[in-house]
């Protein structure tokens, strides 16, 4: 592919997940984004920039599980100051003080206990109607099934039996009774295009993604349940090289998913991401 | 990105190079009957064209054999577990993946009825569909029923995959048959498949690989068939259609956000918009992190400020002066009905179309079909899953395009009861009865007027620059097509008011005549400016009171006393030092400063067009809040 080429099929991406963010903003009366501080999260920022002319006009929101790898925090800190970002941070006090963690939970309770949980929270607290998530359609078969906005209950449970249609750019335009709408401008990018655009655009990400002692991460999560992946690629360019080749899928090393059959669909039927 | 691709690179130049195709992901949706074998023929070419991730069919296979159900290459596409418990897709799954020539988005849409809403959501984003007819069991309803959807929804290019050919020992008779009887079919809708190629998805027959017992098929594979779909034509070239999304003041700028869905747009053109008619001239793109792009061509989401700061919402459609879209409230449409509850006529929906989003009735049902059979039915309201040609009449004027001129500003959905529930296409444009019955509304006349009335009120000493102020933005509402009028104190000095002197009770007694004057001009639909010194605080509480029902914004014309009197244009101030005017504001007599006007002009300070600025952006803002409200 040319670099033009290249450049086109980014920009489409990017400029489709502009107007979605655009919709999303003038559709709802209170919008938040959760920030995971990963590459999609940090593309998400870089998106709503460009959609807000420069500068994000809601609150980003940190679910943190106290299991974060240590520079992510510092990351945080760092990204929060180049972008301007107006931060919520929760965390499932309750939950940890109940001694729930890797130590002696299983993944799906954990990851329900200090993420789903704290989250449903923080729209209660805040009476966000609409949620602006970096889901893409690629990464997971229920995922693949998803619309740019998605309802979700009071009890923040998306109903995949039944979706709203969503045609010739009109999308669900209120939040049921109570719950929001999951707004998902990342759903028709691939882990290839995130990177492919971070490099374009310059966008600061952790380092965790690149090569130490012949290992990197390629999704991050919680560090108990997080597992690098056998690679040499220490740079971008490298990524998008080894991305090109793989036939390993991104979530492998994100041990919540494959405990059981379907696991993914049961975690996220109840609000996870 | 608006260039045309074929310039991008030299060596495409004479055969359309396969570099060129790579530029753009082809969306292709896969349709017909349930059951035919759509998901397993997806799941098979992903298989054959080595595109699943490592492990995975080993994955499912293992999957199915824990739970004691037989591997279907379906699986890979039916995640949920309600779908591979009941073997039916229930809805669309979108898959990734590249030929040698492009990358694709496959779109597996459910076949059963039920889902039928889903499948519109897959077809529509779709440039191209595949639809699979079952050779054992023949044309059915779905697949008529998406044929027709199929060809409302826009997607002209389709090839049809006769299945399961093993099951009719690869009989190259049934499907000749086959191919017979849904060519005429397909002909009906004004459609034509491209090809017809026989399949047998479960074992991998013709997708990519060639099959053995159909050797008598000397047509394309299905990946060949794939990659020889053709991009839909770049819209770049039509005249510009531009909803806007929204408009953003963050900062000083007013920034109008959208995105361009026909045409292009650059700085220095000038632009009308739609319904109002208001002109304005592009000045900047506000790219971030910059440098502003040059032009915004279509498929780009555009941010750009005017050189005049009109009167602008969402849902208005931009457009150049010489191509623009129609306007008017009443259209004939043909609508896909996708509702639990039948279509009513004179029921209130509301008819979403681009950014615009107004009430609307179906005035006149004319003709209902059913899409399985083509057959009409006589219903007096349309039933779910049939297709309807009606009359809509939209509560106020919108933008719109006729289908066939322009499709992406020609279609709509309908909304019902906060849900999505049925689309249609634009056929014709009709002119709206003229007459009406009652008294005229105040709701008729903002909406012809394209703006709610408002007063503003000029208060300050003599010599402030309330009439130069008020005159100048009469000036600019004038020349945007604004109802404008202005009431100046003076003017209703020489005859209304000419009984009137400037003792207390008399200046009370002005104040409340200006109120009214000024109470009737916006009960008219005004935009009323009264330009009137009210030097005390009372009386003009009690003008904004008796104007109550209208948008009220005070403005405060404020400088020194010394610099009124040093302006002293009409010679005042010398007068009343000499004595010779009795009962002078500022001079002889008080003048109460307002304390929350709601804009505050020091004229000792700013330009005379800084301060019409002013008056103007906090007019902006009351009528774009107001502009909700003129649903009539
Ligand atoms: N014999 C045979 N069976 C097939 C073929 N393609 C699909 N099937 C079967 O038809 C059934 C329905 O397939 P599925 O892909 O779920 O159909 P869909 O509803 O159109 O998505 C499954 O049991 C498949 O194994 C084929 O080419 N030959
Ligand atoms: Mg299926």
């Amino acid at each position: 592919m040319s670099r033009n080429a290249q450049n086109d099929h980014l920009t489409r991406l990017e400029q489709t997940s502009i107007h979605i963010f655009r919709e999303a903003f003038a559709n709802f009366r209170s919008v938040c984004m959760p920030w995971s501080m990963g590459k999609d999260s940090n593309v998400l920022i870089w998106l709503a920039r460009k959609a807000f002319c420069g500068k994000i006009p809601f609150p980003l929101l940190h679910i943190d599980t106290t299991y974060e790898f240590p520079e992510m925090y510092e990351f945080r800190e760092k990204a929060k100051a180049i972008h301007g970002i107006d931060l919520i941070v929760r965390v499932n006090e309750d939950a940890i003080r109940r001694g729930i963690g890797y130590a002696t939970h299983d993944p799906v309770t954990v990851t329900h206990e200090l993420k789903t949980v704290p989250l449903k929270a923080a729209i209660d607290e805040f009476k966000w109607d609409a949620l602006v998530t970096g889901i893409r359609r690629d990464e997971d078969p229920t995922r693949a099934k998803e619309r740019w906005f998605s309802p979700r209950s009071a009890e923040g449970v998306w109903d995949y039996k039944d979706q709203p249609p969503e045609f010739w750019g009109q999308f669900a335009s209120t939040a049921p009774e109570g719950g929001h709408v999951r707004v998902q401008p990342l759903l028709e990018w691939t882990e290839l295009d995130i990177w492919e655009y971070i490099r374009r655009e310059n966008i600061p990400n952790p380092t965790l993604y690149f090569a130490r002692n012949g290992k990197r991460f390629r999704s991050l999560g919680c560090h108990p349940i997080t597992h690098p992946v056998d690679s040499p690629a220490s740079n971008i360019d490298e990524i998008i090289e080894e991305l090109k080749q793989t036939r390993v899928s991104e979530r492998a090393g994100r041990a919540q998913d494959h405990v059981g059959r379907n696991a993914m669909q049961a975690l996220r039927a109840k609000g996870f991401m | 990105m608006s260039a045309p691709s074929a310039n991008l690179s030299p060596q495409t130049s004479k055969s359309g190079s396969t570099d060129i195709e790579d530029l753009r992901k082809m969306h292709v949706v896969v349709v017909g009957h349930v059951d035919h074998g759509k998901s397993t023929f997806v799941g098979r070419l992903l298989h054959d064209t080595d595109s699943l991730p490592n492990g995975k069919i080993e994955q499912v296979r293992r999957n199915c054999a824990a739970e004691g159900m037989d591997f279907e290459y379906a699986f890979l596409l039916d995640a949920l577990l309600e779908e591979q418990e009941q073997n039916i897709t229930i809805d669309t799954t979108r898959i990734f993946f590249r030929t040698q020539k492009r990358a694709y988005a496959i779109i597996d849409a459910p076949g059963h009825k039920e889902f039928l809403k889903n499948m519109v959501t897959g077809a529509a984003s779709a440039s191209a569909a595949l639809l699979l007819i079952d050779a054992s069991e023949g044309v059915m309803d779905q697949s008529r029923r998406h044929a027709f959807l199929l060809s409302l929804l826009g997607v002209k290019q389709l090839v049809v995959l006769v299945n399961k050919m093993d099951l009719v020992k690869y009989d190259q008779a049934t499907y000749e048959k086959i191919k017979t009887e849904y060519t005429a079919f397909l002909k009906s809708l004004g459609l034509t498949a491209v090809d017809f190629i026989p399949i047998a998805a479960k074992h991998g027959e013709n997708i990519v690989n060639r099959s053995q017992p159909m050797s008598w098929w000397k047509g394309p594979t299905v990946a060949e068939a794939l990659d020889n779909f053709r991009h839909e034509d770049d819209l770049t070239g039509l005249p510009l259609r531009l909803p806007i999304s929204d408009i953003y003041r963050f900062d000083h700028r007013r920034i109008i956000a959208g995105r361009v869905e026909a045409g292009a747009i650059r700085p220095g053109e000038e632009l009308i918009f739609q319904p109002g008619g208001r002109r304005s001239t592009v000045r900047t793109f506000e790219d971030w992190p910059g440098p502003s792009r040059e032009v915004a061509g279509t498929g780009d989401s555009a941010n750009f400020t005017l050189t005049e700061q009109i009167f602008a919402e969402r849902g208005q459609v931009v457009s150049h002066i010489h191509n623009q879209p129609r306007v008017g409230r009443e259209f004939r449409a043909r609508i896909f009905w996708l509702g639990k509850e039948p279509l009513q006529t004179n029921k209130t929906y509301r008819l979403r179309l681009l950014t615009q989003n107004v009430e609307a009735v179906v005035a006149k049902v004319e003709k209902i079909t059913d899409a399985a059979t083509l057959e009409s039915i006589q219903a007096t309201s349309v039933p779910r899953d049939s297709i309807c040609e009606v009359t809509i009449r939209a509560a106020r004027p919108i933008a719109f395009d006729l289908h066939h001129e322009c499709a992406i500003t020609g279609r709509f959905a309908v909304e019902d009861a906060g849900r999505i529930n049925g689309g249609g296409i634009i056929l014709e444009a009709r002119t709206e009865k003229t007459t009406r019955e009652g008294k005229v509304t105040s709701a008729e006349r903002a909406a012809r007027a394209g703006h709610a009335p408002a007063v503003i009120w000029f208060t300050g000493l003599s010599g402030s620059g309330k009439s130069t102020i008020a005159e100048n933005v009469e000036r600019r509402l004038f020349d945007a097509g604004r109802q404008v009028v202005r009431v100046d104190g003076d003017d209703l000095r020489t005859a209304l008011n000419r009984d009137l002197g400037f003792s207390a009770a008399d200046r009370a007694e002005s104040v409340r005549r200006a109120s009214a004057v000024a109470g009737l001009f916006a009960n008219a639909g005004k935009i009323t400016l009264v330009t009137l010194i009210a030097p005390l605080a009372a009386d003009r509480a009690k003008a904004r009171a008796a104007l109550a029902n209208h948008p009220f914004i005070e403005v405060f014309v404020d400088a020194p006393l010394e610099i009124c009197e040093s302006r002293d244009v009409k010679g005042l101030y010398a007068k009343a030092r000499r004595g010779e005017i009795a009962e002078f504001t500022g001079i002889t007599s008080p003048y109460e400063a307002p304390e929350s006007p709601e804009v505050h002009i020091r004229t000792d300070k700013v330009s005379t067009d800084e301060a019409v600025k002013l008056v103007l952006d906090a007019l902006d803002k009351i009528q774009e809040s107001k502009a909700e409200d003129w649903e009539v």
